[in-house]
């Protein structure tokens, strides 16, 4: 009776209503979009970061990332890479020596990581094969050949086939260098990934350096699904306890905080627009009240407790920000949902991105359990602007509402 | 047998120098099954007093008994569910809610009590028979004239089966016709539904069908006059 009188009521003043519904719609609409794509941005670094730079889970020795030492190597790596692959969930494995030396051009050097890999392993790891802009993912050039990032190359002065020398220590800590030939130049959407990185394979550097083809001082795994990398890491450092094993957001922590934080953002900006909806509701409501006056005082008289009374308010009230949320969540999620898949140009402001590390085209992104607690956040915000005009509602004196002319 | 005993009641509104007597120590009774009318001047303590036999204005002192209980001893929660269960209420404009047709107004204060759906709607039909707008059920009050909502509005008040009903200045707003309909209806429910009656008005023809007549002066009974 009441939820039937109450959606009745509301309908009273269609434009008022409608005024205070369309309200809330938009303010929700804009707040679902922007969270969207907020959450989209930040999602694709995270794939970024995870497919390009550090992968889903990292193996190191205990003492490797500390000291970034050539000696703290995995010895026999191949054997745990194999093992790896037999469990679940798994979408790649990749062993890698690291190095972090000098390269040099004819022109100029610059200190970079010097990231020895099998291609074809690493191609189940990350992307950088498929960025590729010009020459070949280790093709073409049939001895020494080094992958190495756009940017590095425009400070090099270099392009593909250029001679480039890199500069190392060995296993007895010998300076030696290597000449290697450009095979192919890459360009991911981080410049400063891009100007830091360069691949070689890993029987060259190992050549170069002394170290045994099979050590790697990392191996690093992908796993399909990033939400299990943290379950996975705990499985896989179960196995080798005497191995440090770290998942993307141990790895990333800074990652991991800005996921964490963006979600907290997301909210907070949501609550900030249905704050402002608040009083809107509640105003409109003591509007209802007010006009509603005598009826309210009648309602009263032939025994409508003032309970009922109270809770009839209280469900028109939410059912009118329910109303305008629906609709907000229904828009909003529309408009998300197309931009899923047709991405948002930000390549006006492209530079500033990249260096940032983001994309400049933007796929929105919004997980079901947020049109949830969006829906929740609504209701509640309907409760809250209820309570007074429910309470005024509460309070009338029966004869004296219908005393009123 | 009465079911309203009035004692010594009294109503004074604003404490300060200007109070004014609205109800001065008055005493009546009420029998079962009649069909009064106050009548009396603006301000003689009309409406105040149906208020506070009604259960909407508390006396400053004195006591309405019905049915041997003091209804303004009870708490406000007990107040308004006696109300519900014994009192029905015709206002002089009507106050029908205005988004519910006739048949859900009629209805409305039998949901209040809880009554099952198959008695309301059994309940609504006779209702709205007894005062001749049943082809009107769905009809809401924009759409009804003066006459058929004060029509809606008895049905309404009878709808809970009360021990009484008081009917504030019913006819004010309707013409002769109308008029003549509604009490013609009033008083054949007052026999077949054995409802009392108990009118506030200044209308001669109310007066005229009434069958006591109490006239009220200064808050106080000038005449009672049984025809």
């Amino acid at each position: 009776m009441i939820w039937s009188i109450s959606w009745k009521n509301i309908w009273r003043n269609k434009v008022r209503s409608s005024v205070v519904i369309m309200a809330v719609a938009l303010g929700l609409t804009a707040g679902i979009f922007s969270s969207a794509f907020f959450s989209g941005m930040m999602n694709q670094r995270v794939k970024q970061v995870i497919s390009n730079e550090i992968s889903s889970i990292q193996i190191h020795d205990t003492n490797f990332r500390e000291t970034t030492e050539l000696e703290y190597y995995i010895p026999e790596a191949s054997l745990i890479s194999e093992k790896i692959k037999s469990l679940d969930n798994i979408a790649g494995v990749s062993n890698r020596i690291i190095i972090y030396s000098m390269i040099s051009s004819a022109e100029t050097a610059s200190g970079v990581k010097i990231t020895g890999i099998d291609p074809e392993m690493e191609k189940t790891v990350t992307g950088i094969s498929t960025k590729i802009i010009d020459g070949k993912y280790f093709e073409g050039v049939s001895r020494n050949p080094i992958v190495i990032g756009k940017k590095l190359a425009e400070k090099l002065k270099v392009k593909v086939r250029s001679k480039i020398v890199i500069t190392v220590q060995d296993v007895d800590k010998n300076i030696t260098g290597g000449a290697f030939r450009i095979a192919g130049i890459y360009e991911s959407s981080n410049t400063g990934f891009d100007e830091m990185n360069v691949f070689v394979r890993v029987s060259d550097l190992a050549g170069l350096t002394g170290l045994p083809e099979d050590a790697a001082h990392e191996i690093a795994i992908l796993v399909d699904d990033n939400d299990v990398a943290m379950i996975k890491s705990i499985e896989i450092g179960k196995i080798w306890p005497e191995l440090e094993v770290m998942n993307w957001k141990e790895l990333s922590p800074e990652m991991s905080y800005m996921t964490e934080a963006m979600g907290l953002y997301n909210y907070i900006f949501i609550i900030i627009i249905l704050f402002a909806l608040l009083f809107g509701i509640i105003n409109t409501m003591l509007m209802v009240v007010l006009e509603r006056r005598k009826e309210i005082g009648m309602l009263l008289a032939i025994g409508m407790s003032r309970m009922k009374v109270f809770v009839m308010i209280m469900v028109e009230t939410v059912q009118l920000s329910f109303t305008g949320g629906v609709l907000g969540i229904i828009l909003g999620g529309l408009i998300s949902k197309y931009f899923e898949v047709h991405a948002i140009d930000l390549s006006r402001w492209a530079e500033g991105y990249s260096q940032l590390g983001y994309d400049t085209m933007v796929y929105t992104s919004i997980k079901h359990e947020q049109y949830m607690i969006i829906a929740l956040m609504v209701v509640v915000t309907g409760i809250i602007a209820a309570i007074y005009p429910a309470y005024k509602a509460l309070k009338y004196d029966p004869a004296e509402a219908l005393r009123i002319e | 047998m009465s079911i309203i005993k009035i004692s010594n009641l009294t109503k004074v509104y604003d404490g300060s120098a200007n109070e004014i007597v609205a109800v001065n120590n008055l005493n009546l009774e009420f029998e079962k099954g009649e069909f009064a009318a106050i009548v009396g001047p603006s301000g003689s303590g009309k409406t105040t007093l149906l208020n506070m036999i009604g259960g909407l204005d508390r006396p400053t002192s004195g006591e309405v008994n019905i049915d041997g209980q003091d209804i303004w001893r009870l708490s406000s929660r007990k107040l308004t569910d006696f109300r519900l269960k014994n009192i029905g209420f015709v206002f002089q404009s009507y106050n029908l809610i205005p988004v519910l047709t006739a048949g859900e107004n009629t209805e409305f204060i039998m949901q209040l009590q809880g009554k099952p759906r198959n008695e309301r709607s059994r309940r609504i039909k006779e209702l709205l028979e007894a005062v001749g707008i049943a082809d009107r059920e769905k009809s809401r009050p924009n759409k009804l004239s003066g006459g058929q909502q004060q029509r809606v509005a008895v049905a309404r008040a009878l709808a809970s089966k009360p021990t009484f009903i008081l009917a504030d200045e019913p006819t004010a707003n309707l013409d002769s016709k109308s008029t003549e309909t509604l009490l013609e209806i009033m008083e054949l429910l007052n026999k077949t539904e054995d409802v009392t009656f108990i009118f506030s008005t200044h209308d001669a023809r109310v007066v005229k069908k009434a069958r006591r007549v109490i006239t009220l002066v200064d808050g106080k009974v000038e005449s009672d006059v049984s025809k």
